[in-house]
């Protein structure tokens, strides 16, 4: 490979300071709606003993999906070597970093008993799938980190394939994991399927790339770059790609769940009169976050702009996907006694209504806050923006 | 030459014995002791506490075994249904196909296989050798996902700030909590308090005791009648079982 010269980012001190202030106050609202709810108790929030995970976990496990899968990028450069995605790994490696810090912060913060964060992690059930997770995020954690040294210090360049073989597949089965937090729910009828761990790995890959492709974007536009016609082309056929197949895993769930009589009642509830939940599921998750994508990536004469645009849909998609998931599982009501109406004080057999309250968006856009102000600073300081070797590529063409 | 050896083999091998004898019959002793439990044992696995329900005689409306848990473990009356602890509800169930009609208790199943107790991270949610499933509150994280993973929605979040408690029955926001089928009582020699309620009212519906004593009226009971587990399906072996639904 020739050597690149590395293009300088511009340093524009007001506008960054600007960042760094705006980013900062969304996070100081989370921390103030983090204090309210530990103080008074989650009475004040939207969630209850019915809705028991609300917002907060929508944002905190879309932020961790789409970590592990922005994180693709790097591997596609380092495990199947290549190099427009090579020149993007280390960039890759900061956000899966940034987005992780922001989601979990988010988890954290949403407990009973923040304060006891290190019983979590001091009291391991190894049978519970969660604590699997938090072992996976403390040790994504430590491998992207070492993968990031191994790319940025010239003198351990010679790991770094091999640390980054270590990071993919680590992200897949962490993702396994996270997938697996739903799908090990025996008892609620939306969630207990072995497809809801490939489904997030999916997902997770169509989210990371799509918030990869927006950072990029903006890095490119704050240093007044354009990014080469051949890359975005690229770049934007993959997440194509991504969202065709989280479609398709959409749709095979829903059509798998359909042939169980048992489900039947659920796959109505969330496809046709679900209210909030349907409209979420059709308007956010398929189309939002699915078919407008995909029509603005396909559309001649893709800019930039509209492939940044298609992203954002993406990520907007996905937020929809993890409240019909999440929030939308829990509000179909639980069904103990089949064939039966039921009726008590405990809300048995009615569908579960949920209104969260400002504080839980506060504290979910405050984990995208705490990711962005990561990265933000991290750009400033090392050299993350994108060195592509134009020689190489024309080579490879 | 050999015979001897063989006399001396003999001799070493009843020593042996013998003296293995004496060192563990007091240990076994011990074991059949502690099956009794006094205060100051471990519990067993000897002793399998479970309940039995006879939704037959579950009167619709009567909310005796609520009140009485709600008053034995400080939790106070229902006033925020949506958030408030409900360790124990009244569930009215009508077939659909029939239209039959009955009510009964739904309560923490205690079951043999806790969904719980599997996915708790900490593991704060367990299930002790008598069968008796209870959340330490010392180190529960109040992370709910004990709630998504019960499918009888046994389990309540504590809200609010929480003022008085029994000391016997300790509580605090932030954590999980659900029926534990008055321990406290039960490590005593006693009933859970709901059981005492409904036999005081008259009804004599529920009736609780250890599973594993075949000569204990609730295993009688559940030799003769046929009797359900909720969700048997889901195959998590309950500790309490209901007559006639």
């Amino acid at each position: 490979m020739a050597s690149a010269s590395y293009v300088e980012t511009q340093s524009r001190p007001a506008a960054f300071w600007g960042l760094l202030a705006a980013g900062g106050l969304f996070l100081l609202a989370a921390f103030a709606a983090f204090l309210h709810f530990e103080h008074s108790g989650h009475v004040v929030t939207g969630m209850d003993n019915q809705i028991v995970w609300g917002m907060p976990h929508v944002f905190a496990v879309f932020l961790i999906v789409a970590a592990s899968g922005v994180l693709n990028v790097a591997s596609i450069g380092s495990v199947f070597g290549k190099p427009i995605y090579k020149a993007r790994a280390p960039l890759s490696g900061l956000l899966a970093l940034a987005m992780m810090a922001g989601g979990l912060a988010v988890l954290a913060a949403d407990l009973g008993r923040p304060d006891r964060l290190i019983v979590a992690m001091t009291h391991f059930n190894f049978k519970s799938i969660f604590a699997l997770n938090m072992m996976f995020y403390s040790g994504f954690f430590a491998i992207v980190a070492a993968y990031l040294v191994t790319m940025m210090d010239r003198s351990l360049n010679g790991y770094s394939k091999i640390v980054g073989f270590l990071a993919f597949f680590w992200r897949l089965a962490l993702t396994t994991a996270t997938g697996s937090i739903f799908g090990f729910l025996i008892a609620r009828t939306a969630y207990g399927s072995a497809l809801m761990a490939p489904m997030f790995i999916i997902y997770s890959f169509a989210y990371g790339l799509a918030a990869f492709l927006i950072v990029q974007g903006s890095m490119y536009a704050w240093n007044g770059l354009t990014l080469d016609a051949r890359i975005l082309a690229r770049m934007k056929n993959l997440l194509a790609v991504f969202v065709g197949a989280a479609l398709y895993f959409t749709a095979v769930m829903h059509l798998t769940s359909l042939y169980f009589a048992k489900q039947t009642d659920y796959e109505r509830f969330l496809l046709l009169d679900g209210g909030i939940y349907t409209t979420a599921f059709w308007l956010g998750q398929v189309v939002v976050g699915g078919i407008l994508p995909l029509a603005l990536i396909f559309a001649p004469g893709a800019t930039q702009t509209r492939v940044i645009a298609a992203s954002v849909l993406v990520v907007l998609g996905g937020l929809a996907q993890m409240f019909v998931t999440i929030v939308g599982g829990q509000a179909f009501p639980l069904e103990i006694f089949p064939g039966y109406a039921v009726s008590s004080t405990f809300q048995d057999g009615i569908v579960n209504s949920y209104s969260p309250v400002l504080g839980e968006f506060a504290l979910g856009f405050g984990g995208i806050a705490l990711a962005f102000l990561i990265t933000v600073v991290a750009v400033r300081v090392l050299r993350f923006l994108p060195q592509d070797d134009f020689a190489a590529l024309k080579a490879e063409d | 030459m050999s015979e001897r050896n063989d006399d001396r083999r003999k001799f070493l091998a009843a020593a042996a014995a013998g003296a293995g004898f004496v060192a563990l019959a007091p240990g076994i002793r011990l074991v059949e002791i502690a099956a009794a439990k006094p205060d100051n044992e471990a519990v067993t696995a000897r002793v399998r506490w479970g309940m039995l329900i006879d939704t037959t005689r579950c009167q619709t409306g009567c909310t005796e075994c609520v009140s009485a848990c709600n008053k034995e473990n400080h939790l106070g009356e229902v006033k925020k249904p949506r958030t408030d602890a409900q360790w124990i509800r009244k569930i009215d169930l009508k077939e659909l196909k029939t239209g039959r009609a009955l009510s009964l208790p739904m309560m923490c199943q205690h079951c043999a296989n806790p969904p719980c107790v599997d996915v708790c991270p900490t593991g704060a949610s367990f299930k002790r050798a008598d069968g008796i499933v209870l959340v330490d509150r010392h180190i529960c994280i109040g992370c709910r996902y004990c709630m998504m993973a019960c499918p009888y929605k046994a389990r309540s979040f504590v809200h609010e700030p929480h003022t008085d408690q029994n000391p016997e029955v300790p509580r605090g926001q932030g954590c999980v909590e659900g029926c534990t089928l008055c321990v406290h009582r039960v490590d005593r020699g006693g009933t859970p308090a709901c059981v005492e309620a409904c036999a005081a009212a008259g009804h004599n519906a529920m009736l609780f005791g250890d599973l594993n004593d075949p000569e204990s009226a609730i295993a009688k009971r559940v030799r003769e009648v046929k009797t359900t587990q909720v969700r048997a399906d889901l195959k998590l072996d309950l500790g309490v079982r209901y007559e006639g639904i």
